[in-house]
């Protein structure tokens, strides 16, 4: 018999809700210390930096502009963070989960190492081990000064002061989201994109973001690569890119440059070869079945570690929730991954579920597929005397009837409260 | 036999012209003549647009075969395919789909000004006096709450903000009239008829057309539309009609109202005293009996306890006005006013520049010459009984929007009910309109979103032993850094037992509850279950997910306050 039933590597979203682990920062993981939890909150700064505006239209007498302070902001959203994290130990505790500090790597199959950060080692042994230690932000270590001068997201939120002016290299929904609030609370703030933004998503929504984003003041790049990171004598930094499509060389300073350009799992240091699980040679990501079983049948994972899953906190939770209840519980109920809604909290909130129009066509052919659309103003914009041009949803279709609903694409305010009552539907 | 003809013509509305031949010279000549060019003996003895029908047995069998109706129609001198009364929301849809299909139409829309002295242009209730302004006097109302939120979020000014009443009506108004105007234009393009005109019935099939001069014109169509919505009641106590106000003037109120009473506990009374409230206003609404009646009562309760606890407002509860005084005249003025308690003797006064009545509103029916084409409608309330194709107790006259008897009175039900009518009247369809499950949002400070029933309702129809009532309270992750309250967020759903967990109720009481109940209201329209619930994964951060996770029972009895996420 091990020491445990059950033990967890990784006290993030899925972790947690699996057993209740931690790293650097408090415990929680990604999305309450570095993701969804301090990204909403900045976002929600910005947008009321929106709402200020809107409010003089609407009779406040407010003078303009109005500044803001980075610093009263993060101190805010750090406290916060700190609070639930707090809230995670109490939690842990009160269900009798035993939480250890340790950096945790494999010894066998069943036996792990875990190291605390005052070097004292600890051996722990358990019948089921689940890992769900996340993932990280990748650095492009091989242009020059990108490690030493950059930051990744795992940083923004926790800077005491501003960054100032910014670029942000990156095309996914890190990157806009990040670069959005940035402008959203006053900063002169530029994406630098290789080729397309949002990649896994509808390109037309994503075009529709990126279209707003530039013209309420987000400056982009496109195909631009970074080929230089200098720091300058006064502490700024010079940034080098090469234009792709003009060959031609480029440069301009910012106060900070954050990577944005996609998150590497948390593999590396657990010493897998030990136990005999397997990863994927290319994402370096866990290889798990249906079951979220590893190749070594009482290992499992979860969350962003495992290969073919969504990067998302709810789909982790659930994940972590459902495999419990079949170890331990008399369930066999299985994670269903298909038609799982998002949303990009970008300044313009993109709200989906379901395919893209790119994969419906794919999947079942131009002449199956019927899309509903609309361009809409929503109310609250119009006294406010706001843009709504890029305000649009559409409702990808089977053709025959009765018409199933493939996918559903909303791009405006508060999109993750629309798109959750829908995502029920589409099931 | 007469008589009964004459009944069957009348409920066609078709008025018959009768030749009693015991009355008239050489009776017995004329029904020779019949009989020789009818092949008939007997009396009565009908013609429909001088083609010859038969006795009264030949006439019904008609009327069974259609064969009647299609003569009635014939050689028809109608001017219009549709006439539609009231360009609200509903009677536009209706007007607009008509023309679509090619049919020949006609609106006329007349706004009678209220005792203050308030119109408006074309549009009808929500777009002039209801939702549309409402929303946008709730929104000014959470850009002050924002910009308070705003100052936890790093955005520093010092000053106390005031709000300028003026700069947002001017603002509100503009909008409104470019939404008279784009109906105008609208109607313009589809080639329907507009007209400015009160319209009354005067006859079967004819209606008059009196407009703001008095000038008259009658107008005749096969099919009518009767869509002209309600007015907000007074009180019927003295100095109701010459100093009070109600959301027919609220909107276009060229002062600010100051210090006001807000007497009614409707949706109206509420969301105006919240909006009132939220705009930095001395807001009490008085209470006759229950707030919200017809609502769910817990969600009820928490609604009107956020208004009191964390908005300020006032409320005097088992109170009726009972006499209003001007003691001042002025843009406010200042009124005096007495309520007496409707629980003992007790009565008491106070001071306020403005009382807004918002305790119902009353249908626009009982002045329309209804009576004079034999429209029943229901003497109590002035609504119209229809069938389940919208159609009255006189063939050829429809009813939609909040007139009608038993149907929930929001713009969008009347816009479908409109646009369904005209479809199965002028085009091939069928389909008809579907009240069940029809989802909407009360938009006070905390928003109160809901669909299906209300867990009083759940528990008369299917007793409390078949329910699972599934709650928690939520906290906004934006109300965090902002310092306010956990546990006022609230989200319940009832599911029926006996037919798996099935969700037969959806209310949510937080910010923007109308998007997050309209796609639950999509789905419960889908047969959504408890399980599928489950299934679902929840967006993440965001107000919606919660109901992806309901795990707690009212029947388990378990503590939902939350301690954070």
């Amino acid at each position: 018999a091990q020491d445990y039933d059950l033990l967890v590597i990784g006290g993030g979203s899925g972790g947690l809700a699996c057993a209740k682990e931690g790293t650097r920062w408090g415990l929680g993981g990604t999305c309450v210390n570095v993701g969804c939890i301090p990204k909403k909150l900045m976002h929600q700064a910005a947008l009321l930096g929106g709402m200020i505006r809107d409010a003089r239209h609407y009779g406040w007498e407010v003078a303009q502009p109005v500044p803001h302070s980075w610093r009263k902001m993060a101190e805010a959203v750090q406290n916060h963070v700190k609070s639930l994290n707090w809230g995670h130990r109490v939690q842990l505790q009160d269900r009798k989960v035993k939480y250890f500090n340790v950096k945790a790597s494999f010894v066998n199959e069943h036996t792990v190492r875990g190291v605390a950060k005052d070097g004292k080692e600890t051996l722990l042994s358990a019948d089921n081990i689940v890992i769900a230690t996340g993932g990280r932000p990748r650095y492009p270590t091989q242009i020059e000064g990108a490690l030493e001068y950059g930051i990744t997201s795992d940083d923004i939120f926790w800077l005491k002061e501003s960054p100032g002016k910014t670029l942000v290299v990156g095309a996914g929904y890190v990157a806009l989201e990040c670069a959005g609030f940035l402008t959203g609370i006053g900063l002169d703030t530029t994406v630098m994109i290789r080729s397309v933004p949002l990649r896994s998503f509808d390109q037309q929504m994503s075009s529709l973001v990126t279209e707003y984003m530039a013209s309420h003041g987000t400056r982009f790049l496109r195909g631009c690569t970074p080929s230089q990171v200098r720091r300058l004598p006064a502490g700024r930094l010079q940034v080098t890119w090469e234009d792709r499509t003009s060959g031609k060389e480029d440069t301009d300073t910012f106060d900070t440059v954050l990577w944005a350009i996609g998150r590497v799992p948390e593999t590396g240091s657990l010493n897998l070869e030990k136990s005999g699980v397997k990863t994927s040679p290319d994402s370096q990501k866990i290889l798990v079945d249906s079951w979220d079983a590893t190749s070594v049948p009482h290992i499992y994972a979860i969350g962003d570690v495992a290969e073919g899953r969504p990067e998302l906190t709810p789909t982790a939770i659930m994940a972590g929730r459902l495999l419990a209840q079949r170890l331990f519980g008399p369930s066999s109920a299985l994670m269903d991954y298909d038609n799982v809604p998002t949303t990009v909290f970008t300044p313009l909130e993109y709200g989906c579920v379901g395919l893209s129009e790119e994969e419906a066509v794919a999947r079942h052919g131009q002449e199956h597929v019927e899309v509903y659309h609309a361009y809409y103003k929503p109310l609250e914009f119009t006294v406010a005397e706001r843009d709504a041009s890029q305000c649009y949803i559409k409702m990808v279709c089977l053709r025959e009837p009765p018409q199933l609903v493939l996918g559903l694409h909303f791009l405006g305010p508060n999109a993750g409260e629309v798109t959750q009552g829908f995502a029920l539907g589409i099931r | 036999f007469l008589l009964q003809v004459k009944d069957l013509f009348s409920s066609l509305g078709v008025g018959c012209n009768v030749l009693e031949l015991d009355q008239v010279d050489d009776g017995a000549g004329v029904q020779e003549v019949l009989s020789e060019i009818t092949n008939q003996k007997t009396v009565p003895n009908i013609f429909v647009n001088k083609v010859h029908v038969g006795g009264c047995d030949r006439t019904f069998q008609a009327h069974q075969s259609g064969l009647l109706q299609k003569l009635l129609k014939e050689n028809s001198a109608y001017e219009y395919d549709l006439i539609v009364i009231g360009g609200g929301s509903g009677g536009l849809a209706c007007a607009k789909e008509a023309a679509i299909l090619g049919k020949k139409v006609m609106v006329l829309d007349f706004v009678v000004p209220s005792p203050q002295g308030t119109s408006w242009g074309l549009g009808g209730t929500c777009v002039n006096v209801g939702c549309i302004p409402k929303k946008l006097m709730h929104q000014a109302a959470l850009l002050g709450q924002a910009l308070h939120d705003s100052r936890k979020f790093g955005w520093e000014y010092n000053q106390q903000v005031k709000h300028n009443w003026e700069t947002m009506v001017d603002a509100i108004q503009n909008h409104i009239s470019s939404l008279n105007w784009g109906y105008r234009l609208s109607l313009r393009e589809k080639a329907v008829t507009y007209l400015n005109a009160y319209g009354e019935f005067v006859e079967h099939h004819k209606i008059k057309a009196t407009n703001r001069k008095g000038q008259e014109t009658c107008h005749t169509a096969a099919k009518f539309v009767i869509a002209t919505g309600e007015r907000p009641r007074y009180l019927g106590i003295q100095g109701d009609k010459e100093y009070c106000i109600t959301s027919d003037d609220l909107f276009s109120l060229r002062y600010c109202p100051g210090k006001t009473l807000v007497v009614g506990a409707s949706y109206v009374a509420l969301e105006c005293a919240g909006f009132l409230a939220g705009l930095g206003l001395d807001v009490t609404v008085m209470v006759r009996s229950i707030i919200l009646r017809g609502f769910d009562q817990e969600m009820a309760e928490k609604l009107s306890s956020y208004m009191e606890q964390q908005h300020g407002v006032k409320f005097l509860r088992k109170f009726v006005p009972v006499m209003v005084q001007q003691l001042e005249k002025g843009s406010p003025g200042k009124l005096k006013v007495v309520a007496k308690s409707t629980e003992g003797p007790e009565t008491i006064d106070g001071i306020y520049n403005t009382v807004l009545l918002a305790i119902g509103r009353d249908s626009c029916t009982r002045k329309i010459g209804l009576e004079k084409i034999g429209v029943k409608i229901n003497e109590k309330n002035g609504k119209i009984p229809v069938n389940d194709v919208e159609q009255t107790n006189v063939s050829y006259v429809y009813a939609i929007g909040d007139i009608l008897e038993g149907k929930p009175e929001l713009t969008p039900v009347a816009i479908q009910a409109g646009k369904l009518l005209a479809r199965r009247l002028f085009g091939t369809s069928s389909e008809k309109c579907d009240y069940i499950n029809v989802p909407t949002t009360v938009f006070t400070p905390l928003e109160y979103g809901c669909c299906g029933l209300s867990e009083e309702k759940a528990i008369e129809v299917y007793k409390k032993e078949n329910l699972e009532v599934f709650h928690s309270f939520f906290w906004p992750l934006e109300w965090t850094v902002a310092g306010r309250e956990n546990n006022v967020c609230y989200a319940k759903i009832i599911c029926n037992k006996l037919d798996h967990d099935r969700v037969i109720g959806f209310h949510v009481l937080g910010p923007n509850a109308g998007e997050i109940t309209q796609g639950f209201a999509v789905a419960m329209k889908c047969r959504l279950t408890k399980r599928q619930l489950d299934e679902t994964v929840g967006i993440h951060p965001t107000c919606g997910e919660v109901f992806t996770t309901l795990e707690i029972t009212k029947s388990l009895g378990l503590d939902i306050t939350q301690k954070g996420c």
